[in-house]
Parts: structure tokens; C-alpha cells; sequence
């Protein structure tokens, strides 16, 4: 809980195995070869004065603080710069290097204004510790000399400011922008005393290319750089490390705090996602969750036509579990249902879970995982035997091909984005696999070496010509293909990719890609070392989703890229609990650790823990409860922390479902979108409100911990807990450490994980067992998790979308995420973050544009089989021709008007990819669009008290 | 439920087991799933209809799977 500060070692770790001995100030010294004087100084606690070095960048030998004498060496050099040698003598304090570094301060601070008892930095100032370190007691220099105090400050970013005056030109924000974020967006303009920070162009930092991740002003040693939340209010006095609620990357923060106040979110040097990295959204976009559309009171009301009322906890409660009951009583026990939420914690999603099962009765839990990775789930379950990826994200920093598919990293997951650009700078070669140029293919120092442009809907036919190359070009890895897998179904599965259906040549109609391109890219990938697959929501939101993830699996089987770090298939999670939701059982037709409901052994073992008898038969789907909705047969709904009313498909049919149940409970932070359809609200608590723990996309349960008071009262866990008491099942958990205590008792890859091994290891990868007690960064080693060990082999054949262009709809529509927002926006949209897209927008090729008479920022309607609305049309060649391009971070935009009920065949994941539209200029909002507005305000009207 | 619905979910399901040549293991795969991730009123609702409309609206395959989850006895 302190605010003691991370250690900076001043130069970045080595990992060589060669140990080097060596003397530094008489102390013996052994560090591996390859390691800074520096670093290996501060190893033993000798802190060598410096300013243009820290730990989290290569060093630079720029600001001669940290000159030091080495026995039988020549002059004074930087320490950080000098690598250790076997039986150097390293001397750190001396007078002659007191002298030269006291005459460097001197000449820094000549030309910085003395305001230390009023600037933001005060205290937390590396210049600052070093003009006390190296005993600066006077400045020689003539203040009135040419100098920069007079530089205009930069405060267009929302969230930090650019004060040049401050500025020591150490380069430490430019080479963070370089290597930990892969931007370049900054530089150093000039040359001698007019050297300055440029961002772009000389521009300010909101008109640059700069994403606002915050790795320059983690890395600023002065007040140059500073956070405008430390400027307005003081800085932070303690700090707790907790885990950011954003994306599937699943960042370590410490959430740097005033009392219950947070200061500030700082990236945790110790993290093991994210090596002290982070984005602009667990950065800075926390203020959310203190923001003024929080609801903090719990309501109930009659009819969705009816003014809220607000009642105490007990009220809401009892009214709640009182409806459901009543539901459950006059249609059924099947009659009602739940949902949970990526956004929530493994302990809660399980309760939610066991509430439904146990507590109603049955099993109609789904989770958001449902629309987005679920097909994740069901493909690699039948590959491989776990429905998880196969690495760390470090594993990434050994691949030497990698292939990226449907996923768009550098603003989906940014920091994972930032470190797998790091390794492509590195030399590893890139395939890019996307109807629509990502920044991936094209930005500083990376450029794709193949982008398979291939048309919406295609992915299968693609892995197949990929697959095809492989299996006729003899690229197997027949060792592989032997040791580790199902061989009858691999011959099998042999004998029908090779027929000439599958080949590149056969596709190419299908996919647009050229077939040259296809095999070219095969062999890069079948030919590497190390060749690791990286996909996304591309990839899963199709008809065929699951059919894709198989076909990866298949593919990565065949070539042996599994097992070992390096390689892999890495499905990059959307949300930030993703796995975890779904590890936790919130399928409906799987308990915890994704054993199937109808398996006797594991219902029986829940049956007992648990006290009573459960269903064997699996619950209705999020769709399904749709359409029983409709049809009369489900008519309550829990729903903890998702909004379904907008990110769902063919969202009129939602709406409509919606409308017809009897009672929608909604748990959330806000009255978000399915809440204007709810008859209970219960107010929520966000991620720095609670305990418990997320599991991110790399299978990785880190700790969630609570820094500020729940502003309703209750953390989320104590919500459900309370409705199950009131349905009549008894929950009694004091903590959220009791819920993982019981996971792990009852899930065997689990079974080693406790809150005391999390706070001791920082974070485990599961499976933690007995056999791998700390965890496990790489699946699939020795053996698969199927019975058999053995990896399956599955027939992937491409089928046609039944979304088809027409005349009528001639456009594909695709959607995707932006870096600023996340998700359906709750969050993001009650930011600063709008600063950088405050609207969603129609991203259309210029040909197509050009057809239609449109000029960018044109009002477009856009209009699907299933709906119209209406977005500004943005003029881009990202996209190509016959394929238009938009995100869903806005409830008004409507996108999910327009996609279509179809959906996976395997999970029912909806086809959010491959919407036939027409697109034409409009003058006014769609029709849907005025009725969302007229019926968004007046539940608006209805949360105000009468 | 939505009969239309059923339908082409389970058609759905048809189209990746008609990769397997042999229709027999086709037709257990895709009955396989319907019983794994079907909630027992879609299926009672598909079967209904199959028996009803002489599976009208299915495929070859999907009409044989379903054909055999009806001739299954609840082992549960």
C-alpha cells in the first residue's frame, strides 16, 4: 500500500546465461554478460546518479551523470552505456566524478525554472533527486542567458501536458515512443541548444500521431510530461496494484491513490502481461467509474412505461427474486435465465453461474463470450482438448514468422500490439491476413511482408489454400504430425485438403486473394522456426467461426507450430475477462473448466458441493432467449454487466425480446441500454470497487483489487449473492477468496490457484496443479489435453455465407473496434476519450464513394436486410472496393441495426463480419434512429424523480 | 421457437459434417452437437416438426440426424 517507488535498475535486464564477476566500489559484482555497469550497480544497491537512462529503454550516453572510472580504462565513460566485463573495477564516487557530474546539474538546471515548490513534479522529480544527489548547491550561470523558460506549454492532450520549459532533452519520451510503443510519433527537432521534443511535425501532441498510451510520460524524469490529474490534484500518497478492466491483454496497474481517490493509473513494471506498458485506455481513461450518470441507488418499477422508483437494497432484492419466482411458478422453471459478463470477475461470473443452476433451477446462463469468442471455445476444445490459446504473450518475442488473422492489435489490444511490433522490428516476417489495411501492414518500421486482402466471409476457403500448399508442397512437419497427433484423422484430413477444390488457384474466385500470394505466404510460414498465429474477432464473428478456428488449429498442427514458445494459435480476447468468463461455467451447456452439464461424474461433484440436484440438459443460448422470448416461453432475465440492447445482433429483435419479458433485472454502472428496458435495476460496482480476479487472453488470473469504497454500497459478488439468498439458495462467501477456494476445489485446472499463490506470484497462468503449481505459460508441450493426448484433425469445408451481395445490397459491411473506445462505450464514452472519436463513422473506398456521389462526412444510410441507419461517411482506401467499414462504440449509431441474425453454426456467435448493405447520401436521421432518440430520452424522463 | 430458426440452425450444423463421406458418422455428428449445446425445447420443437412435416425444410443430412435424436431414449 505504500508509495514507495518502483526500483529503476537504469538499463534493461539481460537474460544471458554467461555470469560475469566483477568489482564495483570494492563490492563483488557477478550479473549475466551483457549487463550495464549500471544496472549491475544498482543490482547491489549502488545507485549510480543518472537522468537519460531508465530501465524500461536501451540506453543512450546522453546526459554524462552517470560517468563512473573503470581501473586500466581510459576517461570517465557512461555507465549505462558500458557493458560489464570479467574482472572490471568499477569505481562510481570519487571527487573528480562528483565534480563532472555536479558542473553537468548545473549546466541542466541553468536553463530549468526554479519553481520546485510549485511544480506538479515536486517529489516526484528525477532532476530534482539528482541535484540533491550530486550536491548541487549553486548555479554559476547567469539566469538572464539564452534560455527555453519562456516555451509555450502543450495542453491539448485531455490527459497530460507538454511544458518544454521543463524540458532536459534527455530523449527519454522519444525513445519510449520508439521501443516500448512502436509510434515514433516524437523526435528531437534541431541541433545543440535549439534541440527540442517534437511531436510529429512540430505539432501539438493532439494533432500528431502520437496514441496517448502514456509510455513518454512514464518514462519523463521531470515535469516536462506530466498527468493533468497529478496537476490538479497533488500527487498520490499510496498505491495498490490491481489489474486494468479494458481489453483481453489484461494489464498490471498500480492505481496510484489520494485517500479513496485515484490519482492516477501507472503501468506495473512487474506486470507480466504488459512490462510496465499500457494504452490509452487503462492509462487514463479510469474516470468513469466517478462519473455523473453512475446510479448508485437500486430501483424497481412496474413497466418499462413507469417513472423509476428508488428503494433500499432489501426492496430491490426481494422484488426481484419475487418476480422471478412468480415467472418461475406460472411458466416453468425454464422460464427464466441469466447473463453474465466479460467485464465482470471470475468470482463473479461464477456466482452468477451457480446462482442460475443452482438457484433457478436450471441452466440458462450465457455470457457476452457468447458474440464473440465463442467459437474460440468450441474449436480449439475439439483440436486441441482446452478451449484456451496456447502461449504467453512473451512467447511472441520468439517467433520468427507471424501470422496475423481478422484481429487488429495495434488498436484492439495495444499493448500486446506494441510488443509484437517490437519483435517485428526485430526482423520476424508478417502476414497479415484482413479484408482491410490495419495500421499492422503499413506503420513505422513494420510493413507486412504478404496482406491477404481477402473478401468478408472467405477465411475458410483461405486456411484451406494455405493448408492445401502445405499438405501438396511436403511443408508437414510429419514428426510432429506423428508424435503429437490423432494420425487416422490427420490421413484423413490429408486426403481431402489436398484435393485441387482447396488449391490457391481454385480459391482465388472465392477470396480475391491471388493465388501466388496465398502459396508465397504458406511457405513463409510453414518454413519458419517459429511460425505463431494471432487472430481475433475476424475470425470468429462468421458463419463458419468455429469451422475457421479449426482450420487454424489444423494448420498449426500440420506444420508443428504448437508446444514449444515461439509458435502457437492465440485467439487475442476481446474483453478483459473473456477466458475467465468463460472458464467460470457460463455456458450453458458447461460447468467450470468447460466439462460438459450431461456428464454424471462432474454434475454429481457439483450436485454434492453445491446440495442440490442439477440439470443435465443444456440452457438456452443468449439467441435462444431472444426468440423464447418472443415466443412466450422466457420471460425473465438476470443480467449482470452487459448490454445486450446494443452490442448484440439484429438489434430490433433484441429490443423486441426484451420488451416481451415479464422482468429484466440489470446490474450495471449505469442505465445503459438494456437497463431502459429493465423493471429492476441494481447499481453495480466497477473494477476499482471490488476484489476478485480477471483472466486474460493468455490465460493469465491476475489480481483485481479494490482501492475505493463501492460507491452503491455493495461489490457485484455481494449483489448476486444477495438474489440467490432471496431465491432461497444460500450464499454465504465473506470474500471473494472463498469463491476462488471453492473454483479451485472444483476445477482441476484450477486446482492449484489461491488469492495467497496470486499475491505471491503476481499472476498464474492456468492449469495450475500439483504439476505445474506456478502455473502454465505454454499449453500443449508433451502431449494435447484431449483423452488420447493426441491433437484431432477436423474437414473444414468452406461454405458460402447465406449473406450474399445483390444488386439491392451490393456492399459487404465489417465491423471492428478503434483504440480510443472499447466495446459498446460505457466506459470509454464517459472519458476524455472521446477526444479522439466521438462518433462512430462508414469507412468507404473511394470507387465506392465516387458510384454514390459521396464526399467524406457525408450523412450515408446504410441499409441491411434486417435495418437502416444513418453514419458520416469517412473516405478511406483502408478499405476496399465492395467493402464498407464501421465500429459500434455508439448506441445511436445503430450498427447492430444492420447485422443480421445469422450466425456460427457450431455456437451461435453472430456473423457480425459479413452484412449485405446498400449505402446511399441521406439528409436525415433513419427512422429506427428518431425512434431509439425519442424512446432513449424519455427513459431518461423516467430516471428522474417525479 | 422459431421453426424457420431451427431449421437453418440445424442445416447449419449439417454443412460442416457433410464434409465427412460417410453420412452414417455425418448424421451422429450433427446429432452429437444438437444434444451438447441444444436446450431440450428447440430440440423437442425440431423433432416435432420432423415428424409432423416429414422433416421438410432440412437437409438430406440434418433431416437424418434429426430423424435419430428422435429415436433416442433420455439415458439421463
Amino acid at each position: 500500500m505504500s508509495m514507495t517507488p518502483e526500483k529503476d535498475f537504469g538499463t534493461p535486464a539481460i537474460s544471458a546465461t554467461q555470469m560475469v564477476n566483477l568489482e564495483i566500489d570494492g563490492f563483488q559484482v557477478i550479473a549475466p554478460a551483457g549487463t550495464s555497469v549500471m544496472r549491475a550497480a544498482s543490482s547491489i544497491g549502488i545507485d549510480i546518479p543518472k537522468l537519460c537512462a531508465t530501465d524500461s529503454i536501451e540506453p543512450f550516453g546522453s546526459c554524462r551523470l552517470c560517468v563512473v572510472e573503470i581501473k586500466g580504462g581510459r576517461g570517465m565513460p557512461a555507465s549505462c552505456t558500458t557493458p560489464i566485463a570479467e574482472g572490471m573495477v568499477v569505481t562510481t564516487q570519487n571527487k573528480k566524478l562528483a565534480d563532472v557530474r555536479r558542473g553537468v546539474m548545473e549546466l541542466y538546471i541553468s536553463d530549468h525554472p526554479l519553481d520546485c515548490l510549485t511544480c506538479a513534479a515536486n517529489g516526484d522529480c528525477e532532476l530534482q533527486d539528482m541535484a540533491g544527489a550530486v550536491g548541487l548547491r549553486e548555479v554559476r550561470y547567469n539566469p538572464a542567458g539564452e534560455n527555453h523558460l519562456n516555451s509555450v506549454k502543450d495542453e491539448s492532450n485531455p490527459y497530460f501536458t507538454f511544458d518544454p520549459s521543463k524540458c532536459i532533452v534527455c530523449s527519454r519520451c522519444v525513445r519510449a515512443c520508439e521501443e516500448t510503443q512502436g509510434t515514433f510519433a516524437l523526435t528531437i527537432d534541431g541541433r545543440g541548444f535549439d534541440s527540442k521534443v517534437s511531436p510529429s511535425q512540430n505539432q501539438p501532441f493532439m494533432d500528431s500521431e502520437c496514441v496517448s498510451c502514456g509510455a513518454c510520460v512514464q518514462a519523463c524524469p521531470t515535469a516536462t510530461l506530466m498527468e493533468k490529474s497529478v496537476i490538479d490534484h497533488g500527487t498520490p500518497e499510496h498505491a495498490v496494484v490491481t489489474t486494468c478492466a479494458y481489453c483481453g491483454v489484461g494489464c498490471s496497474f498500480r492505481a496510484e491513490m489520494k485517500g479513496s481517490q485515484v490519482i492516477r493509473m501507472v503501468p506495473n513494471k512487474d506486470g507480466k502481461a504488459n512490462h510496465g506498458h499500457s494504452c490509452v485506455k487503462g492509462r487514463f481513461a479510469f474516470g468513469y467509474a466517478t462519473h455523473k450518470d453512475r446510479i448508485t441507488k437500486p430501483m424497481i418499477r412496474k413497466s418499462i412505461k413507469d417513472h423509476w422508483q428508488e428503494v433500499t437494497w432489501e426492496e430491490a432484492i426481494n422484488y426481484a427474486a419475487s418476480e422471478l419466482k412468480r415467472i418461475q411458478e406460472k411458466h416453468g422453471k425454464d422460464s427464466i435465465g441469466g447473463i453474465t459478463s466479460s467485464r465482470c470477475t471470475n468470482e463473479e461470473t461464477y456466482l452468477v453461474q451457480k446462482l442460475i443452476r443452482a438457484g433457478f433451477g436450471n441452466n440458462n446462463v450465457d455470457t457476452c463470450a457468447r458474440v464473440c469468442h465463442s467459437p474460440t471455445g468450441y474449436g480449439l476444445k475439439q483440436t486441441f482438448g482446452e478451449s484456451s490459446g496456447t502461449q504467453n504473450f512473451d512467447s511472441v518475442m520468439k517467433a520468427d514468422v507471424i501470422m496475423v488473422i481478422g484481429a487488429n492489435p495495434t488498436d484492439g489490444h495495444p499493448v500486446f500490439g506494441s510488443q509484437m511490433k517490437k519483435r517485428l522490428r526485430q526482423g520476424a516476417k508478417l502476414i497479415v491476413v484482413d479484408p482491410r489495411e490495419i495500421d499492422l501492414v503499413r506503420t513505422p518500421h513494420v510493413a507486412a511482408n504478404y496482406h491477404l486482402k481477402l473478401r468478408p466471409s472467405s477465411n475458410v476457403a483461405l486456411i484451406n489454400a494455405i493448408a492445401h500448399v502445405v499438405v501438396t508442397e511436403s511443408l508437414v512437419d510429419e514428426e510432429f504430425v506423428k508424435s503429437r497427433c490423432d494420425v487416422e484423422s490427420f490421413n484423413k484430413w490429408r486426403n481431402f485438403i489436398a484435393d485441387k477444390r482447396h488449391a490457391p488457384e481454385a480459391t482465388e474466385s472465392i477470396t480475391g486473394v491471388p493465388a501466388a500470394d496465398i502459396r508465397a505466404a504458406a511457405k513463409l510460414y510453414a518454413s519458419a522456426k517459429n511460425g505463431a498465429i494471432y487472430y481475433g474477432l475476424g475470425v470468429t464473428e462468421h458463419s463458419q467461426g468455429s469451422t475457421m478456428v479449426i482450420g487454424i488449429a489444423n494448420l498449426a498442427m500440420a506444420t508443428g507450430n504448437l508446444g514449444r514458445e515461439g509458435v502457437g494459435v492465440n485467439p487475442l480476447r476481446g474483453q478483459n475477462n473473456v477466458q475467465g468468463s468463460c472458464d467460470m461455467g457460463s455456458f450453458p451447456h458447461e460447468y467450470p473448466g468447460y466439462r460438459h452439464v450431461s456428464d454424471k461424474a462432474t454434475r454429481q461433484l457439483f450436485e454434492q458441493n453445491w446440495g442440490v440436484s442439477l440439470q443435465p440438459e443444456p440452457g438456452l443460448r443468449i439467441p435462444n432467449m431472444f426468440d423464447a422470448a418472443s415466443d412466450g416461453s422466457f420471460l425473465g432475465l438476470y443480467v449482470e454487466g452487459e448490454d445486450i440492447a446494443q452490442s448484440d445482433p439484429d438489434i430490433q429483435h433484441v429490443h423486441h425480446a426484451l420488451r416481451s419479458m415479464e422482468c429484466v433485472i440489470v446490474q450495471d454502472l449505469f442505465l445503459n441500454e438494456t437497463a431502459k428496458f429493465a423493471h429492476v435495476f441494481l447499481p453495480g460496482s466497477s473494477f476499482l470497487e471490488k476484489n476478485g480476479t480477471f483472466t486474460n487472453a493468455e490465460r493469465r488470473i491476475s489480481p483485481v483489487r479494490k482501492v475505493m469504497p463501492a460507491l452503491a454500497s455493495y461489490e457485484d459478488w455481494e449483489i448476486t449473492q444477495m438474489l440467490s439468498n432471496a431465491m432461497g439458495y444460500p450464499m454465504n462467501y465473506n470474500h471473494p477468496s472463498e469463491i476462488m477456494a471453492e473454483i479451485a476445489r472444483l476445477t482441476p485446472s484450477f486446482s492449484g490457484v489461491s488469492y495467497e499463490k496470486i499475491d505471491q506470484l503476481g499472476s498464474i497462468q492456468w492449469p495450475c496443479t500439483d504439476d505445474t503449481p506456478e502455473g502454465t505459460p505454454t499449453m500443449h508441450e508433451h502431449e494435447f489435453m484431449r483423452d488420447n493426448g493426441k491433437g484431432l484433425f477436423m474437414l473444414t469445408e468452406f461454405v458460402a455465407s447465406q449473406e450474399k451481395v445483390t444488386q439491392k445490397f451490393p456492399l459487404i459491411l465489417t465491423t471492428g473496434r478503434i483504440l480510443s473506445q472499447y466495446n459498446v462505450g460505457a466506459q470509454t464514452r464517459r472519458t476524455e476519450n472521446n477526444a479522439w472519436h466521438a462518433e462512430d463513422l462508414l469507412e468507404i473506398h473511394p470507387h465506392d464513394a465516387e458510384d454514390r456521389g459521396l464526399k467524406d462526412q457525408d450523412w450515408v444510410g446504410i441499409k441491411s436486410r434486417a435495418g437502416e441507419t444513418v453514419l458520416r461517411a469517412k473516405i478511406s482506401e483502408r478499405v476496399q472496393p465492395g467493402v464498407v467499414y464501421t465500429t459500434f462504440h455508439f448506441p445511436e449509431s445503430g450498427a447492430n441495426v444492420i447485422t443480421t441474425d445469422n450466425s456460427d453454426w457450431a455456437t451461435n456467435c453472430p456473423e457480425y463480419k459479413v452484412t449485405a448493405v446498400q449505402v446511399s447520401k441521406v439528409s436525415h436521421p433513419s427512422e429506427w434512429q428518431q425512434d431509439y432518440q425519442a424512446f432513449s430520452e424519455r427513459q431518461l424522463e423516467l430516471l428522474a424523480k417525479e | 421457437m422459431h421453426i424457420e430458426k431451427l431449421l437453418s440452425m440445424a442445416n447449419d450444423i449439417a454443412n460442416f459434417f457433410n464434409a465427412e463421406s460417410d453420412k452414417d458418422i455425418a448424421a451422429e455428428g450433427v446429432k452429437k452437437h444438437i444434444l451438447r449445446s441444444w436446450d431440450p425445447r428447440m430440440r423437442k420443437a425440431i423433432i416435432q416438426h420432423y415428424t409432423a412435416a416429414n422433416g421438410e425444410g432440412l437437409s438430406p443430412l440434418a433431416g437424418n440426424a434429426i430423424k435419430k435424436l428422435s429415436e433416442m431414449k433420455d439415458d439421463n
